[in-house]
């Protein structure tokens, strides 16, 4: 038996078993049902209005932003928030212990935090679909470009949200050094509104980060091409998406291995230990 | 289960002038030690002595300072997976796992050392089996996080012990164990030692339980070995190791000493008949502990700290 396949078959079922569990607690079901009502309702109440002077609706333009949105935000607070706190509560120390626990502990996170997507993005289609008219305006070949779009963006994404969970100090910092940084990006990327309402210098950070590029994707796939005049360039740039987001993943591919090893090679049952004691002494 | 092969005679961990500093504090300031295969060693000493860093060192999840560490015959710090699949590690769990159930963990855990099992050492242990073993079949199936501090631990155990480890290491194993855990937990560490050959190594505040568990106690304190023996050997390097209490009529008396015998033959041919109670107490090795560490603090040979004991 290979020792490493064997750890990422058990890294597959971890994840698999860990995504289930979630599913199950009224915890990660309010998340989602706070996540579909919030955005539904946001919808609802713009869906006569239309973006300046195109003819887009609001709720055809934002819809694929959100669903961007969401995908980033969830992929990058996602594994950094369990990464900070399975460090310190010994989750992580436990993998370390076992032969190639590693190895099958990160691949659990990948596989549960990608079919964490599903569930989310579900919540917020579904509805949409049977609530408005005209959102997906390509048929097959638009799910096609959503599947591609979706595949890339986790790809550039969730190596992030674990390079922060690795670096963060302790889990109440995630909040600073992972959610802070994510809403202000998310702020800037056009989520519900055309990036150039924006200055011209933020737009050129905007186009930066992967979540820009993820919603123009998602743009591409559900909305006309007439539409892509509302766009950068008057163009859905779809070889730029391509190359950025594989920019970020390749990154990402290359630092994430090295960022985990030095984490774990940090993890020891004393430094457990001391993150319980401050815990205990927060909650005091 | 099966007798294992007989140990190797390569003693299984070998320290040689082990030294750990932090920042400018020196916690381990040279220690030797060695623990032979098929051997229950207990590391002893005050808080603060660096109990808990030398096991970390061994287990590989702390890089020494300078010295030799050689465990299973390779250095821990650079040693591979096949190496971590030889070793079993007990851990103070917290709150990890909480959805998690006994059985889906150790399920899950255990598959790691599937690829590291042979013929003569299969690995690892039936999870059904391990989970009768530590006491844990009624609540397999119940979730982690509802369990009891006591529960918990011994699923800690079981987790540490499910690949079939030749050596294993336990860092205060039974804290805050009722009494009845505490002794199925001992006759779990005698079946593993007996059964299985398994090697172990393990800390303790508990001294009555170092004395029932070990082959050999080591006592560290100040960052280095002070002692190293079995209960009885320790008992006898502190002087005065005994103490004699009797009565003449109404007056009682208490006298320490190293020879029991005469001591208690002078009493009789002085006293005769007149003595009325005798007891003669052998030092515990909670007095020998202290004694040795009081040595060790001092720097001078110091007087037994016989404890007061009433029966």
């Amino acid at each position: 038996m290979n020792a490493t396949r064997n750890a990422l078959a058990l890294g597959v079922r971890r994840g698999w078993t860990e995504f289930l569990l979630s599913l199950r607690s009224p915890q990660d079901q309010g998340f989602y049902l706070f996540m579909g009502l919030g955005t539904l309702l946001y919808l609802w109440f713009n869906r006569d209005e239309q973006i300046d002077g195109t003819g887009i609706s609001v709720v055809a333009y934002s819809l694929p932003g959100i669903l961007a949105a969401l995908l980033a935000f969830g992929v990058v607070i996602g594994p950094a928030f369990s990464l900070a706190m399975e460090r310190e509560d010994g989750t992580l120390l436990r993998h370390k212990a076992v032969p190639h626990g590693m190895q099958g502990y990160v691949t659990g996170q990948v596989v549960l935090h990608s079919l964490g997507l599903v569930p989310l993005l579900l919540v917020i289609l579904v509805p949409s679909f049977l609530l408005f008219d005209g959102v997906m305006d390509r048929g097959a070949a638009g799910w096609l470009t959503v599947t591609w779009v979706v595949v890339l963006g986790l790809l550039a994404t969730l190596p992030l949200g674990m390079v922060i969970g690795s670096l963060v100090p302790s889990t109440q910092k995630v909040t600073t050094w992972g959610m802070l940084p994510v809403i202000v990006v998310t702020a800037i990327s056009g989520v519900f509104f055309p990036v150039q309402a924006l200055w011209g210098w933020v737009q050129a950070v905007a186009q930066v980060f992967p979540t820009y590029w993820i919603g123009l994707g998602m743009r591409s796939a559900f909305l006309p091409d007439a539409a892509a005049a509302v766009e950068l360039g008057d163009s859905w740039r779809t070889g730029t998406t391509v190359l950025v987001l594989a920019a970020w993943a390749v990154a990402g591919l290359l630092l994430t291995p090295r960022v985990l090893r030095r984490m774990a090679r940090r993890q020891s049952g004393s430094s457990v230990a001391a993150a319980r004691d401050q815990a205990a002494q927060w909650v005091r | 289960m099966p007798r294992s092969a007989p140990p190797s005679d390569d003693p299984v961990i070998e320290v040689r002038d082990l030294r750990m500093t932090y920042g400018t504090t020196e916690v381990l300031t040279g220690v030797d030690l060695t623990v032979d295969a098929g051997e229950v060693v207990c590391l002893l000493g005050p808080n603060g002595a660096g109990k808990t860093t030398t096991i970390e060192i061994l287990e590989g999840f702390r890089l020494p300072s300078a010295g030799e560490v050689r465990v299973l015959g390779e250095d821990p710090a650079h040693a591979g997976d096949a190496w971590r699949a030889r070793v079993g590690v007990v851990l103070q769990s917290w709150r990890d796992h909480a959805r998690w159930t006994p059985r889906r963990l150790l399920d899950q855990l255990g598959g790691y050392y599937a690829a590291y099992g042979t013929p003569e050492r299969p690995r690892p242990y039936a999870v059904d089996w391990l989970l009768e073993v530590v006491g844990m079949a009624e609540f397999a199936d119940r979730k982690i996080g509802t369990l009891s501090g006591g529960q918990r631990r011994r699923l800690d155990v079981a987790v540490g012990i499910i690949g079939r480890p030749e050596l294993l290491f336990l860092d205060e194993p039974t804290a805050g164990f009722d009494p009845q855990a505490r002794r199925d937990f001992h006759d779990l560490v005698h079946r593993l030692s007996d059964l299985e050959g398994t090697s172990i190594l393990l800390t303790t505040h508990d001294l009555d339980e170092a004395e029932k568990l070990a082959d050999r106690i080591l006592i560290l304190a100040d960052g280095r070995i002070v002692a190293d023996g079995s209960p009885d050997a320790l008992a006898r390097q502190v002087a005065g190791t005994s103490e004699v209490r009797w009565a003449c009529g109404r007056e009682r008396y208490v006298h320490g000493t190293d020879d029991v015998v005469a001591f208690v033959r002078g009493l009789f041919e002085q006293h005769g008949d007149e003595l009325t109670d005798l007891e003669v107490r052998h030092a515990s090795l909670e007095d020998t502990y202290l004694a040795m560490v009081q040595r060790s603090e001092t720097g001078a040979p110091a007087a037994p700290a016989l404890v007061e004991v009433t029966r």
